[in-house]
């Protein structure tokens, strides 16, 4: 894999300098200025350790320790309605921080309120399967796993969801080239051939924008349509499409299109 | 697409002599090119729409099947993603000869729009072509137009002795 260069601000260098950079951030609130969020909060603080927690775009977020997970979703579906985990996966602090997000989010159809529940867990830390209470956490976290290379402990089957078993890499690290490490250029190549038809193959073209016109071998002008491999010398004829060949075919009428009848009022 | 050539049957589109049992045999091949389902993606949508009944690739006696083993041509209609990749060569060998493969669309034809790490850039990286539709997706129209050139090409070969099987390697 490649290695871990920072590129946090990529697009806004040429811009600004670091000094002045400010990342943009979207406003937070106080918890009280909410009163179901209030009270929600004081159930979880009441049993649980309570990092940080704020609202933002009208969700509370409360920033957990990742040993208390489990327990916090539980009491957030039994106790505070929160009956649904919408959705959830890990956000890839590696470069600035050594670690992951790792967020729930939660939606309580009772309240019509919306809670994300995060944890901050170092890189290589296992968090705890919370398949048991929703079903839908199965595959969240399969692709999690699939995705970050972050394990959950006690899920029933911790194996890749959408990449192929055999994969190497975790696509959604911000170190994954989009475009494949070496694995994943030559996969379906070694997969299918064996590392030995690697030459004969050749590698991946990436950049789909190359035309080369003279070359008749994987190219051909519209309109001007050479034998492949054909040298060319840029005087080509204008060659007339015709999907059939000039002397009629063996057992098939040509179409001829002044014995035919061409409708011409849609509305017939 | 893929640099390395393909090694497509002899003298394919040349003029050779054919004799009345060649041009019996290829009408019959021609006429009735079964096309293996094979829709991949939004392209599936248009090949679909070709096989319905307002293009009705009934006509050319094109007609959809479910099973490799009843099918002559492989209408690779999509991105072929680098998981499903292993399964087309195995589909692909399960069709028995003579067999042709179209690829449509941009996706199948260089990987397309999907300049990334999971999709396999061209087919032909995995089995031979004969033919490729370039657009995305390529309208149903140029699909049937796709099949009357192939229909030509199988036309134009020799039948009378088994067709030189295609191997990518
Ligand atoms: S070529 Fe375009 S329409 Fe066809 S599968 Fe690719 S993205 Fe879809």
């Amino acid at each position: 894999m490649r290695a871990y260069k920072a590129k946090g601000d990529v697009q806004a260098k040429p811009y600004y300098t670091d000094r002045y950079w400010v990342a943009p951030q979207v406003a937070k609130f106080d918890v009280e200025s909410d009163e179901v969020f209030a009270k929600d909060l004081e159930v979880i603080k009441s049993k649980f350790d309570v990092l940080e927690a704020f609202i933002q775009v009208e969700q509370m977020t409360v920033f957990i320790k990742p040993e208390d997970n489990y327990r916090v979703l539980e009491l957030l579906k039994n106790e505070l309605e929160y009956t649904q985990l919408s959705e959830m996966s890990a956000i890839d602090f590696l470069e600035t921080r050594d670690g992951f997000e790792v967020f729930y989010q939660m939606l309580s159809m009772n309240k019509r309120k919306r809670v994300r529940i995060k944890m901050f867990i170092k890189n290589g830390v296992a968090v705890n399967s919370v398949e048991k209470l929703f079903r839908s956490a199965d595959w969240s976290e399969r692709e999690m796993f699939d995705m970050f290379g972050i394990e959950a402990n006690d899920h029933p089957f911790m194996k890749r969801i959408l990449m192929p078993y055999d994969w190497q890499g975790y696509p959604l690290l911000k170190s994954y080239p989009l475009q494949g490490d070496e694995f994943a250029s030559w996969y379906e190549v070694d997969k299918i051939f064996g590392k030995e038809a690697r030459e004969e193959i050749g590698p991946e073209i990436r950049d789909t924008a190359t035309i080369d016109r003279y070359d008749s071998e994987r190219f051909a002008r519209l309109g001007h349509e050479v034998p492949k491999g054909t040298k060319i010398t840029g005087n080509e004829p204008k060659v007339t499409q015709s999907y059939q060949e000039d002397g009629g075919v063996f057992l098939i009428k040509k179409l001829d299109r002044d014995n035919s009848k061409v409708i011409d009022d849609p509305q017939r | 697409m893929a640099q390395h050539k393909i090694n497509y049957t002899q003298n394919g589109g040349l003029p050779v002599a054919l004799t009345s049992m060649d041009k019996v045999v290829n009408w019959g091949r021609s006429n009735s090119l079964w096309a293996m389902t094979y829709g991949l993606a939004c392209c599936g949508i248009e090949m679909m729409a070709a096989g319905a009944s307002r293009y009705d690739f009934d006509r050319f006696g094109t007609i959809f099947r479910a099973s490799p083993r009843q099918s002559d041509v492989m209408i690779v209609a999509g991105t072929l993603t680098k998981k499903h990749s292993e399964f087309i060569k195995r589909l692909y060998d399960q069709m028995t000869e003579p067999r042709w493969v179209i690829s449509m669309g941009s996706c199948a034809n260089t990987g397309g729009m999907f300049n990334t790490y999971a999709t396999v850039q061209g087919v032909d990286r995995i089995i031979p072509v004969d033919l490729y539709l370039p657009g995305c997706a390529p309208r149903p129209e140029t699909l049937q137009y796709g099949v009357m050139l192939l229909q030509k090409k199988i036309r134009a070969n020799k039948a009378s002795r088994a067709q030189k099987p295609k191997r990518l390697m």
